[in-house]
């Protein structure tokens, strides 16, 4: 098992959003979160990432075993945690190539690895960005500044590809994308998938699953996962609503 | 920008107290009594082997400055200087003339070191890829008030270039002393810069003559040693008809409790053709957690495009001193004439900055460019303060202003005060002005791909002073990089 997360609770601002989460993934499983708006999704990947402001007040989080509750997000980052983020954010006059760099050497340091060289690096983001169609004038521009919503998640996947995390979470990639972008974003995201890498797909639409297709998908209602099932529990929350299970969890 | 990683490594070095280049280095010094008096000045022009003309010049800007009163019209806040509990005047004891570097004081040339500051110009070149052969740079260092060695002076002199400490140009070449000295920075200027003309110390002189482009960086190296001391440095360039000349000015000074006065004049004169670029790194002792024991920076730098097309440029990373007080200004004198300011001033702990620049538009189709970058963070206050103005016979006279302010945290203060005067409707002023915060979302972003605290705020910063880093000669903008990420320890988490 990559990731437990038993009983947690978080509040964020005094007001309890997550009430008693319990969520297993194994190793190389993608696991689908779906849930209304509102139902705790997001906070939950920012849990995982330890965004400040977020105060677990009761249960784990383990990682390969080990809590990560008491690391900071770059430790996190470190143990192979990777969020990609609903609302990438810009960082002027930071080209995307020396982002890119500094977070992988950054990481690689805390693991006691060495740095890359420059040539590696340049060879390595070469490969990497070709794979996923980003073009040489992409990664010389600042990091998010003017990138289109496709633009922006695509330059999540690329990172992700870059930094090779051991979990993944993805916060409503498909939101903000036409369906040319959600395309090319899920093949870059189906291409990582691998018997090493654990990925959280979360997401308000079914549609996104037609891309990537889960192993498993879990429901979260009102702070807690209400129901888990294989991908098909997609579909038939497709055609029913989530109505059924807020009432439920009431 | 590939030096982050070793600016952030560098920070780590840095000790709980901060400012690593609070030390104090054993020499023997001699010193003028305590307090300012015409005494005081006689003094100085004494140990300087002055002959009467400069003593006569110096006194009346002394009695003038007798009159002055000290501006108050700076964001800033410091208590009151008592100007007759300085000394204005320490120089390391010499034995006897030096012929090279070889006799320079062991001590000093370990001061340098422990600095960093390759005295010897082979040093300041290693590790550096030249495009065509190799660019040299010649250092005149100064150490407290007395230069105590020259290097490159033969190159130099084949090429025409005089390069020398104002002291020798006063002996050496009065007539072209006497004809450039106080003619950009008048003595009757302003309260620091008159009290510079009456004490001056020394400082270098540069001329280039008629066609000749310099053919190396002219640098010196400017430190504070003595306690208690006021550094008054004089330095007058001067690029004659078609003359090119970059000169390159960096300081760092040792901790000391009692504030330091500094009140440099720096004159610069491009005639028709010539261009000139100076560019300063300053990062001098920015005093305690409380603010306390910091250097006082009052300058007066001035360029006067005397002559037609001539161009001067100005770029400057401020990171130290307690107080800045300081704007970098071109007279466009010249028609066709082009002055450039480029700026990062970066404020932490209690320092505080208001510097800027003046662009005096008198010619003809002349033309200006002013880019500022403004970082506070800590409980500091930076202020940007400029002028563009356009006489009436000023036809087509063009700025471009570009005005951005960086917060770290929330206890600083940026304040951004530009002063626009057009007299010719042919004018075209832009000013543009941004003031941005390093969020904590983007903090978070940066540290959720691995990064500390410190590496995202570096990695930000360096982003966000990019325009301007370009604009510095190479030996310049990795030394700049470093103490930008020095200066701003200790801002975040």
């Amino acid at each position: 098992m990559l990731l437990e997360i038993k009983n947690l609770h978080v509040e964020v601002e005094d007001k309890e959003i997550l009430n008693g989460l319990t969520l297993s993934v194994e190793k190389g499983q993608v696991a689908a979160i779906m849930g209304p708006n509102g139902s705790g999704k997001s906070t939950l990947a920012y849990v995982l990432a330890g965004k400040d402001n977020y105060n677990v007040t009761e249960g784990d989080i383990l990682l390969d075993g080990e809590s990560i509750l008491g690391m900071a997000p770059d430790e996190r980052a470190a143990k192979g945690v990777f969020l990609a983020f609903q609302y990438p954010v810009e960082v002027p006059g930071v080209a995307t190539m020396t982002f890119l760099r500094t977070a992988l050497n950054a990481q690689r340091k805390l693991r006691g690895e060495p740095e890359y060289s420059t040539p590696d690096f340049l060879k390595l983001v070469r490969e990497t960005s070709a794979k996923l169609g980003v073009s040489q004038e992409h990664l010389r521009r600042a990091v998010n500044v003017g990138f289109s919503g496709g633009e922006k998640k695509r330059n999540e996947i690329l990172q992700m590809a870059i930094l090779q995390p051991r979990l993944a979470v993805l916060d409503e990639t498909d939101s903000g994308l036409d369906i040319d972008a959600l395309k090319t974003v899920s093949e870059g995201v189906n291409r990582l998938r691998s018997p090493d890498r654990s990925m959280i797909v979360i997401t308000h639409y079914q549609r996104l699953l037609d891309y990537i297709v889960p192993d498993v998908v879990h429901v979260l209602a009102k702070g807690r996962v209400v129901k888990s099932g294989g991908k098909e529990l997609a579909l038939e929350l497709e055609a029913k609503g989530y109505a059924q299970f807020t009432d439920e969890a009431a | 920008m590939p030096a982050v990683q070793e600016t952030v490594d560098r920070v780590r070095q840095i000790d709980v107290d901060q400012y690593k280049y609070g030390f104090v280095t054993d020499v023997e010094s001699e010193k003028a009594p305590i307090g300012l008096s015409e005494d005081t000045v006689r003094y100085i022009s004494d140990k300087k082997n002055e002959p009467a003309w400069m003593l006569e010049w110096r006194l009346e800007a002394f009695r003038r400055w007798l009159t002055m009163r000290e501006p108050t019209w700076a964001r800033v806040d410091y208590p009151k200087i008592d100007y007759q509990n300085a000394y204005y005047y320490s120089a390391p004891k010499k034995k006897k003339e030096l012929a090279s570097l070889d006799e320079v004081d062991p001590e000093i040339l370990a001061t340098y070191a422990k600095l960093g500051i390759p005295l010897r110009e082979q040093e300041l070149l290693a590790g550096v890829v030249r495009p065509e052969g190799e660019r040299r740079v010649a250092v005149d260092a100064v150490f407290d008030s007395v230069s105590v060695a020259t290097t490159f002076k033969e190159e130099l002199k084949r090429a025409g270039v005089i390069f020398m400490p104002m002291s020798e140009a006063i002996r050496e070449h009065p007539d072209l002393v006497k004809k450039y000295l106080g003619s950009v920075v008048p003595t009757t200027d302003n309260f620091f810069a008159t009290l510079n003309s009456a004490v001056f110390s020394d400082g270098s002189f540069v001329y280039v003559p008629p066609g000749v482009r310099c053919p190396m960086e002219l640098s010196t190296y400017f430190r504070i040693n003595e306690a208690n001391t006021g550094q008054f440095e004089r330095t007058l360039i001067i690029a004659d008809k078609g003359a090119y000349v970059s000169y390159l000015e960096g300081c760092t000074a040792p901790m000391r409790d009692e504030n330091q006065l500094h009140a440099a004049v720096v004159e610069l004169v491009a005639h028709d053709d010539a261009e000139i670029k100076y560019s300063t790194v300053q990062n001098w002792y920015p005093g305690d957690a409380d603010g306390k024991g910091g250097i006082f920076n009052f300058v007066t730098k001035r360029g006067d495009c005397r002559g037609a097309r001539s161009k001067i440029s100005w770029t400057q990373v401020e990171t130290g001193s307690a107080i800045t007080w300081k704007y970098p200004s071109c007279i466009l004198r010249g028609d066709h004439s082009r002055g450039e300011f480029y700026s990062i001033a970066i404020s932490n702990g209690r320092q505080q900055v208001d510097s800027g620049t003046k662009m005096i538009h008198l010619g003809k189709n002349t033309t200006s460019r002013i880019i500022s970058k403004g970082i506070s963070a800590g409980k500091s206050n930076n202020t940007y303060r400029g002028l563009v103005t356009a006489h009436r016979k000023a036809t087509n006279a063009r700025n471009f202003t570009n005005c951005d302010s960086l917060l770290i945290g929330d206890q600083c203060g940026a304040h951004t005060v530009p002063y626009i005067e057009a007299k010719n409707s042919s004018a075209v002023f832009e000013h543009e002005a941004s003031t941005s915060k390093i969020s904590e979302d983007m903090l978070f972003y940066c540290r959720q791909r691995g990064m500390s605290a410190e590496e995202a705020t570096a990695l930000v910063v360096n982003g966000f002073v990019k325009d301007v880093l370009q604009q510095l000669p190479m030996e310049f903008a990795v030394e700049a990089q470093k103490l930008i990420s020095i200066s701003l320890e200790g801002s975040v988490g």
